[in-house]
């Protein structure tokens, strides 16, 4: 259930990045997960609606992007999927192995509506927001 | 719909405030310590066990991540300063619930901060909570799997305590597949392999714990 936390984190730095873009409203969001993070998308996605309820990016859709994860053989020199059971090389079966990914967690990119109307001129709230 | 690219750490918000964390404890030459392991696998035995062996000569102070004070009392008994982090229910411990409790605890009287994280493999991964060092605990009985089923916890370690050792005779426990896990995913790391119980391999834990110490306590007098 640490899910929340995260959730709360993503949202916060969707908004964050947003604002800075003077977007009026965020439609997705692509997120990196690495299968070897202990984080399950299923549950960023559920507590997602709750999260974001209120904000511009409520509604918006998360797009998981998941990265395997993959290991390089010292003895064979190939970068292959690791195998989770046993940690060997599937390919030389070969054991002196080091991760090469899965470790990831970030968010990406975040696909936004801007405003459409130019700003007003000497408008002090929206040269603030482009700084 | 413009596309913006982000590329930020979704752990961030919570990073950053562990590094202030670690500041502040930098600040008084204080080793901060994150216990982790699953209920039941020894996180507060062999805190006691450590604290016993080293109160005479480090200053130990110990803060616990949990709902109810059962272990901080069993600490508090040792004479050192305890503070209970109250999780409510949570998972895990983050650097913001570390933060609200530090000024529970005087960081000018102490050497070393045992933060006893809530007992659980997954969770406590992924938040940083100031301290310097992830200290894992496996135990004999949890079974020689666990590197497999946990990675993130095993890469994110800087020690590896394997407790519970003597009962390895009556366990069907695979101590290869166990380190080469570990190799794996952690190369290189810290292995102790203890028993919190009969006190069997503390000597090389406390004295590499006791060397992490000294070296937190050069750096600021230095």
């Amino acid at each position: 259930m640490h899910e929340m936390g995260i959730t709360q984190n993503l949202l916060n730095i969707a908004l964050d990045h947003a604002q800075r873009a003077d977007a009026v409203r965020i439609n997705s969001l692509t997120i990196v997960v690495g299968e070897l993070s202990s984080i399950v998308d299923d549950s960023v996605q559920f507590y997602w609606d709750f999260v974001s309820q209120g904000t511009i990016a409520e509604k918006a859709q998360l797009k998981f992007k998941r990265i395997p994860a993959t290991m390089r053989c010292a003895g064979c020199g190939q970068t292959a999927p690791l195998d989770r059971q046993t940690y060997t090389c599937p390919v030389c079966g070969g054991s002196s192995l080091t991760v090469a990914s899965g470790d990831e967690f970030f968010l990406e990119s975040i696909d936004v509506d801007l405003a459409d109307s130019s700003p007003v001129p000497g408008s002090k709230e929206t040269s603030h927001a482009r700084d | 719909m413009p596309e913006i690219e982000v590329v930020e750490d979704i752990m961030s918000v919570n990073d950053r405030l562990a590094a202030q964390i670690q500041g502040q404890m930098d600040a008084a030459g204080v080793l901060g310590l994150n216990v982790m392991a699953s209920p039941g696998g020894g996180k507060t035995s062999i805190t006691r066990r450590t604290i016993e062996a080293l109160k005479d000569e480090v200053r130990v102070g110990y803060m616990d991540g949990d709902v109810v004070e059962i272990d901080a009392q069993h600490i508090a008994r040792l004479g050192v300063p305890t503070t209970l982090i109250n999780t409510g229910g949570d998972c895990h411990l983050d650097a913001n619930k570390v933060n609200l409790a530090l000024p529970r605890m005087d960081l000018s009287a102490i050497d070393l901060l045992v933060v006893e994280n809530v007992g659980n493999l997954i969770c406590p991964a992924a938040w940083r909570i100031g301290a310097h060092l992830n200290v894992v605990i496996a135990s004999v009985p949890e079974g020689s799997d666990k590197p497999y089923k946990y990675p993130a916890m095993f890469r994110g370690a800087h020690v590896l305590i394997l407790n519970k050792i003597d009962l390895l005779p009556y366990i069907d426990f695979d101590l290869d597949y166990f380190r080469h896990g570990i190799e794996v995913l952690n190369p290189g790391l810290e292995f102790f392999p203890v028993s919190a119980k009969t006190g069997e391999g503390f000597d090389a834990w406390l004295d590499w714990l006791r060397a992490q110490v000294a070296v937190k306590k050069a750096a600021v007098s230095a």
